[in-house]
C-alpha cells in the first residue's frame, strides 16, 4: 500500500513538472497582450510592426478594432522575451474613442503601459498599471419597482416645482 | 421629522430620524442654505459672487468662504484636467457646481455637530446621508429615469456615501465641454457615488462634460463609482458600482 502511494506521488510530481514546461512553452501566444518586434529591426520604430491589444488581463476581453497583434515566438519567460525600450502601438478604436498605448520594457520584461491618447483629451498621458482598457458593464435602463427613501436625479427646475407645490397647497387650503 | 424648502433655486429636503429632532435644527440648516444662497447665487444682484463678476468687489475684500470656494475650484480644475471650470464661456464665474456639494456637506456636519446621527440632506437630487432610515436600515437611493421622473431605474443602499447626479434632461443642455464650448449631448445622466457628497458632486459635474468618456474617468478614480445613462437609454456602470445595489440593508 505504501509503495502505491509513493508511486502515485511520483506520477503527480512528473505531471506537474510536465505541465509547467508545457505551459511556459506556450507563453507568448494569445494570452499575452503586448508584443515587441524581435526581428532585426530598430527598437525605436513606431506604428507598423509593434502593436498592442486592448485586451483584458488574461481573459481575452478586447475592444480593439483596426489593430493587429504580433506575438513573439516562444521563449521561457524567465530570460525575458522583449528588448528594452519604449514601443508605441498603433491607434485603436475603443467604443468611446481612440486609444493608443506605449509599452515600456526594461530588464527584458514589460514594466509599464502608458496611454498616449485619452478619449476627448488629445495629448493627455496617463500611466496605468493594468494593461486593460476595462470593459464596463452596460445594460438597458429598466424601471425598478422597489420604493426608495430618496431619489437622485438632475436638479429639478425650481419654477416647475414651485408651480406644482403652489397648486397642491391651494387645494389643501380649506 | 422631514421638511422641504426651496432655496438656491432647488428643493432641499432634510429628514432627521433621531427622535429628538425639533424645529430649531431645521431652522439652523435652512438658515445655513439661505446664507450660502445670498453669497453665491449668480441670480442675485446683491450676492458676493455677482459683485465679483460685475467688478464691484476687489479680491482683497472677498469673504473667507469665497476664497475657499475659489481655491477648491482651482484644485478641482487641476484634478480634472480642466473639465471642471467655474469660469463660464462668457467670462463670469459660476461656482455653483462646487458650492452645492460643499454646502450640503457643511449642512450635514452641522447636523452631526448637533448630536443627530440618522438623517439625510437632499438638495436638488444631490444627497448626503448618515446612519439609518426610520426602519433601521441603510438609506435607499433611486436614480431617476431621465425620461420619466416618476420612475427609478436603479436602487442603491448608502451609509455615508454621497450621491450626486449630473444631467441635461431637466434644464436643457446647460453643461458645456470646455474644449470646444459645445453643449454636451451624448449622455443624459451621470450618477456618482463618492466618499461624501462634496467629492461625488464635483466629480459628477466635471466628468459629465467629458461625454461618454465620463464613466471611464470615474472608473479610474479610486473611491468613486458611477452610473451613466446615454441618449439611447443604455446605462454603463463602473466596475464597483453594483456593490451598492447588491448591498444588504
Amino acid at each position: 500500500m505504501k509503495n502505491a502511494w509513493k508511486y502515485i506521488l511520483g506520477i503527480a510530481v512528473v505531471v506537474l513538472i510536465a505541465g509547467y514546461i508545457i505551459f511556459n512553452g506556450q507563453n507568448g501566444d494569445s494570452n499575452s497582450q503586448v508584443a515587441a518586434n524581435n526581428g532585426g529591426t530598430d527598437s525605436t520604430s513606431t506604428g507598423s510592426n509593434q502593436t498592442t491589444t486592448a485586451g483584458g488581463t488574461g481573459n481575452g476581453n478586447g475592444t480593439t478594432t483596426g489593430s493587429t497583434v504580433t506575438t513573439s515566438t516562444g521563449g521561457t519567460g524567465s530570460t525575458g522575451q522583449y528588448r528594452n525600450g519604449t514601443y508605441t502601438g498603433s491607434a485603436a478604436d475603443a467604443f468611446y474613442g481612440t486609444v493608443q498605448v506605449a509599452a515600456v520594457v526594461s530588464g527584458g520584461k514589460l514594466t509599464d503601459v502608458k496611454f498616449l491618447k485619452y478619449p476627448n483629451e488629445p495629448g493627455h498621458t496617463s500611466e496605468v498599471s493594468s494593461m486593460a482598457i476595462p470593459q464596463l458593464k452596460k445594460e438597458a435602463i429598466a424601471s425598478q419597482s422597489a420604493t426608495v427613501d430618496i431619489v437622485s436625479g438632475a436638479t429639478q427646475t425650481s419654477q416647475a416645482f414651485q408651480q406644482s407645490l403652489a397648486s397642491a397647497l391651494s387645494q389643501a387650503k380649506s | 421629522m422631514k421638511q422641504i424648502r426651496v432655496l438656491m433655486g432647488m428643493p432641499i429636503a432634510v429628514e432627521i430620524v433621531d427622535p429628538h429632532a425639533d424645529e430649531a435644527i431645521f431652522e439652523e440648516i435652512y438658515g445655513y442654505f439661505k446664507y450660502i444662497d445670498e453669497k453665491f447665487s449668480t441670480y442675485k444682484k446683491t450676492s458676493e459672487i455677482t459683485a465679483i463678476n460685475e467688478g464691484r468687489l476687489a479680491e482683497k475684500d472677498w469673504s473667507e468662504e469665497m476664497r475657499l470656494v475659489f481655491m477648491l475650484s482651482e484644485e478641482t480644475k487641476r484634478e480634472t484636467n480642466g473639465y471642471f471650470d467655474i469660469k463660464t464661456p462668457n467670462g463670469t464665474y459660476d461656482p455653483s457646481g462646487l458650492v452645492k456639494g460643499w454646502a450640503i456637506w457643511n449642512a450635514a456636519q452641522l447636523i452631526l455637530k448637533n448630536g443627530f446621527k440618522n438623517f439625510y440632506v437632499d438638495a436638488g437630487g444631490d444627497i448626503q446621508p448618515h446612519g439609518m432610515n426610520a426602519e433601521g436600515k441603510l438609506w435607499t437611493v433611486g436614480i431617476k429615469n431621465p425620461w420619466n421622473e416618476a420612475e427609478n431605474v436603479k436602487v442603491m443602499r448608502v451609509k455615508t456615501e454621497g450621491v450626486a447626479t449630473s444631467g441635461t434632461y431637466i434644464r436643457g443642455l446647460h453643461i458645456y465641454n470646455p474644449r470646444d464650448g459645445k453643449p454636451i449631448d451624448e449622455i443624459v445622466s451621470l450618477t456618482v457615488i463618492g466618499p461624501n457628497i462634496y467629492e461625488a458632486d464635483r466629480f459628477a459635474t466635471a466628468a459629465f462634460a467629458m461625454g461618454k468618456a465620463a464613466i471611464h474617468f470615474i472608473e479610474n478614480i479610486p473611491g468613486l463609482e458611477g452610473y451613466m445613462i446615454d441618449n439611447n437609454k443604455t446605462a454603463t456602470m463602473t466596475s464597483g458600482f453594483e456593490t451598492y445595489v447588491a448591498r444588504p440593508d
